[in-house]
């Protein structure tokens, strides 16, 4: 079941033209990987699925879940089950992680949050995580180390269990243990029903992982897709072939 | 905090500017002349003394000028200002006996609920006198004095005197001078040496007549080794004439005493705010000021604290929010006048569709006050490019050995912060609040919980913008 289509995307920042006719197709129960060079788009298009205002798009389509999603902003697309791991999450001062994922939880279902089930869950998401609970009463993400802001993300993903999970660098700044244990995250949080879109720059991420598609963005524009073996590839021999 | 309880303090807090009773009093002055005042003081049944202060202060009034920096104030016209708006009843000492109609409004404020469960003592101010005090009988045991200071003048003359006008001089500025020839109303505390008052009092001043001023006067003096907390609010409804308030609130920490003054005014948008506050430490002394400024059309207001003892102390910790077409000015002052004297200051400001917030912190240590440590922390938060936000610190450091630090942030609302709650499903109203009132935050946690919850909602409110 297709949950993802992106048909001939164009994006811009500002007049900067970064998405340049870009096509992605990502079904139910897949885990997809993004690959390329530094400033070839890939944070942009993760991005762009959300609706960042920073970014817009001059034509095509976003399709998900059956639905074009153009026309929808931030919120509703997160409503619809659309998730983003930050390459750099925001710090915002005053606002625990707690208060701030319980806000979350109850704009997406509409209805309060049950207060002791959600401690109870949130508890065992860090523990599973191996995250000291008491950063669940810290300020969201402020004076946390990058792997603890990275390891923050991946909580908010387990707690609202979205239908599309994309991960941007969630892996880069995370030493071997943390790497290890937010794929294990990423096993507990998969199923046959969601699916996640993995950019990074590295195949240690990958490798407890079930990848079914692996694709190379250079320029805006995807210029191969393959399995897990091209991610190796990659790892091997770099992107020159593709430049 | 629980949704619905959420809206029902939303509601409450919407009821503040939209209560609006009939004009209730059973006298009223309007003006400001010799006549008006001997006529209020003969309404209070004042000695000749108490007149004879006023009468001088009318003088000083129109002997001082206007301020010649800050907003404009030229809209004010006090020949038209109701000087003095007596209501239909006496002081009580019990809800029952005030009329209906205002105590539906202490009702509505939640007065007489938190008296129940969180303090220890009420005073309730209706237009230009208080209408209900009361307080706990274990305090009065201990010789605490809490009553309003019409009364204090006629009960207490002596202890009134030894204090009133001392820690604000009447030459101070022309407004002080105005309070002091139509004061009326108001509390006084004595807490007498080594009584601790922990649950706190709280007085609540509420304006209702149009075209109205609030000239209440409170006088606070925390004895040796005493500590007391006391809370003071306001509010008032919203009219199309200017309103003003020109409260006068002076205090006096004594050695080893502790104080912690909060307050929360919540002005309707058609408030001229001119308030005055000051406070006195002696020697290891303790001054905690807790302040939350919403509303009003103009505020004038900097509370002032004179570190006069060894070790004395002073934390401040306010926010300000200014909205659409309101010019909030206001800072602080401290004089550091005695050896290791200390002062923390936590200021933040908001402003938003317009609004201007100014602070100015004036800081002054004298040659006397060697090893003193201050540190002044001031952020503003601007929602667009509409609203201003200025910090403007003038510190006169008059001797060596000084710790300082001085830190200011002005900056907008991050596009990036809103666009990463937006992410997890929050709305965008939604998102810039939870920013707004994290924002908040360190000043919500420095308030009792109650008021806590009452500051947020007031941001809520003021996001909203849709009335006041
Ligand atoms: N807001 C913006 N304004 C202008 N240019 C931008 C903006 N955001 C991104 N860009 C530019 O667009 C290009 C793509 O950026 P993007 O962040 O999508 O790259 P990326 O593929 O994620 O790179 P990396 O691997 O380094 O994270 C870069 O050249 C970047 O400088
Ligand atoms: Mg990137």
């Amino acid at each position: 079941m297709n949950l993802l289509t992106i048909k001939n995307l164009y994006a811009n920042a500002g007049e900067k033209e970064i998405l340049k006719g870009l096509n992605l197709e990502i079904n139910k129960g897949e885990i997809h990987v993004i690959m390329g060079p530094n400033g070839a788009g890939k944070s942009t298009l993760a991005n762009i699925i959300l609706d960042n205002p920073q970014y817009n798009v001059i034509k095509g389509n976003i399709e998900f879940d059956g639905e074009n999603i153009n026309k929808l902003k931030t919120d509703e697309r997160a409503k619809k089950g659309i998730f983003m791991s930050f390459q750099t999450p925001e710090e915002v001062p005053g606002i625990s992680v707690t208060n701030f994922l319980k806000t979350a939880q109850s704009s997406r279902t509409g209805e309060p949050v049950k207060i002791f089930k959600f401690k109870k869950e949130l508890e065992e998401n860090m523990k599973k995580l191996d995250m000291n609970p008491s950063y669940s009463t810290r300020d969201l993400n402020v004076g946390f180390s990058g792997g603890e802001k990275k390891k923050n993300e991946i909580l908010q993903m387990l707690t609202l269990n979205p239908k599309l999970a994309i991960l941007d660098e969630t892996d880069s700044g995370l030493d071997v243990d943390a790497i290890r244990t937010v794929s294990k995250g990423i096993n507990m949080y998969k199923n046959d029903d969601n699916a996640v879109l993995i950019i990074t720059h590295s195949t240690k991420i990958l490798n407890d992982l079930k990848v079914d598609k692996v694709h190379i963005l250079v320029d805006g524009k995807i210029v191969k897709t393959g399995d897990a073996n091209l991610a190796e590839q990659i790892e091997e021999e770099g992107y020159a072939k593709y430049i | 905090m629980k949704a619905d309880l959420t809206k029902y303090e939303n509601n409450k807090i919407k009821n503040i500017y939209n209560i609006k009773n009939h004009e209730n009093y059973s006298y009223k002055t309007i003006g400001l002349t010799e006549d008006v005042i001997k006529d209020i003081s003969k309404k209070k049944n004042e000695s000749s003394w108490v007149l004879e202060l006023r009468l001088m202060a009318l003088k000083k009034f129109y002997e001082l000028q206007m301020p010649t920096w800050g907003p404009d104030l030229s809209e004010l016209d006090m020949s038209q200002i109701a000087t003095y708006v007596k209501p239909k009843t006496n002081m009580q000492r019990t809800w029952d006996d005030v009329p209906d109609e205002i105590k539906s409004t202490f009702d509505a404020l939640g007065i007489p609920e938190a008296e129940k469960t969180s303090l220890a003592g009420v005073g309730a101010q209706y237009d230009s006198e208080i209408v209900y005090h009361s307080i706990k009988d274990e305090l009065v045991k201990q010789g605490v004095i809490y009553t309003d200071f019409d009364e204090a003048v006629k009960k207490y003359p002596d202890l009134v005197k030894q204090y009133f006008m001392k820690c604000v001089p009447v030459t101070d500025h022309k407004f002080v001078a105005l309070h002091y020839a139509v004061w009326s109303g108001g509390s006084f505390v004595y807490v007498p040496k080594g009584v601790n008052v922990d649950i706190p009092l709280q007085s609540y001043f509420r304006l209702n007549a149009p075209g109205a001023g609030q000239f209440e006067h409170t006088l606070i003096i925390v004895d040796e080794g005493a500590s007391l907390q006391f809370i003071e609010g306001c509010s008032a409804p919203k009219y199309n004439e200017i309103n003003l308030h020109a409260g006068c609130v002076e205090l006096f920490v004594k050695e080893n005493a502790f104080l912690r003054y909060s307050t929360i005014e919540n002005w309707s948008k058609n408030m001229m705010n001119l308030n005055t506050k000051r406070v006195i430490v002696s020697e290891n002394g303790k001054i905690e000021w807790v302040t939350g400024s919403f509303g009003s059309k103009i505020s004038m207001l900097y509370p002032m604290s004179v570190l006069n003892g060894k070790n004395a102390k002073c934390e401040f910790t306010g926010i300000s929010f200014a909205g659409r077409g309101q010019n909030l000015d206001t800072g602080l002052k401290i004089v550091h006048n005695a050896q290791n004297t200390s002062s923390v200051v936590d200021s933040k400001s908001i402003s938003k569709d317009g609004g201007v917030c100014t602070f100015r912190s004036n800081v002054l240590i004298k040659p006397k006050a060697k090893h003193s440590k201050l540190t002044v922390d001031c952020e503003s938060l601007m929602l667009d490019s509409e609203s201003r936000s200025d910090t403007i610190p003038t510190n006169t450091i008059e001797t060596d050995d000084v710790q300082y630090s001085h830190e200011a942030k002005i900056g907008k609302i991050s596009d990036e912060a809103i666009f990463y709650l937006m992410s997890r499903g929050i709305s965008e109203a939604e998102a810039k609040a939870m920013i707004v009132r994290g924002f908040a935050n360190p000043i919500s946690k420095a308030l009792p919980l109650e008021y806590a919850v009452e500051m947020n909602n007031l941001i809520n409110i003021e996001l909203e913008g849709s009335i006041g």
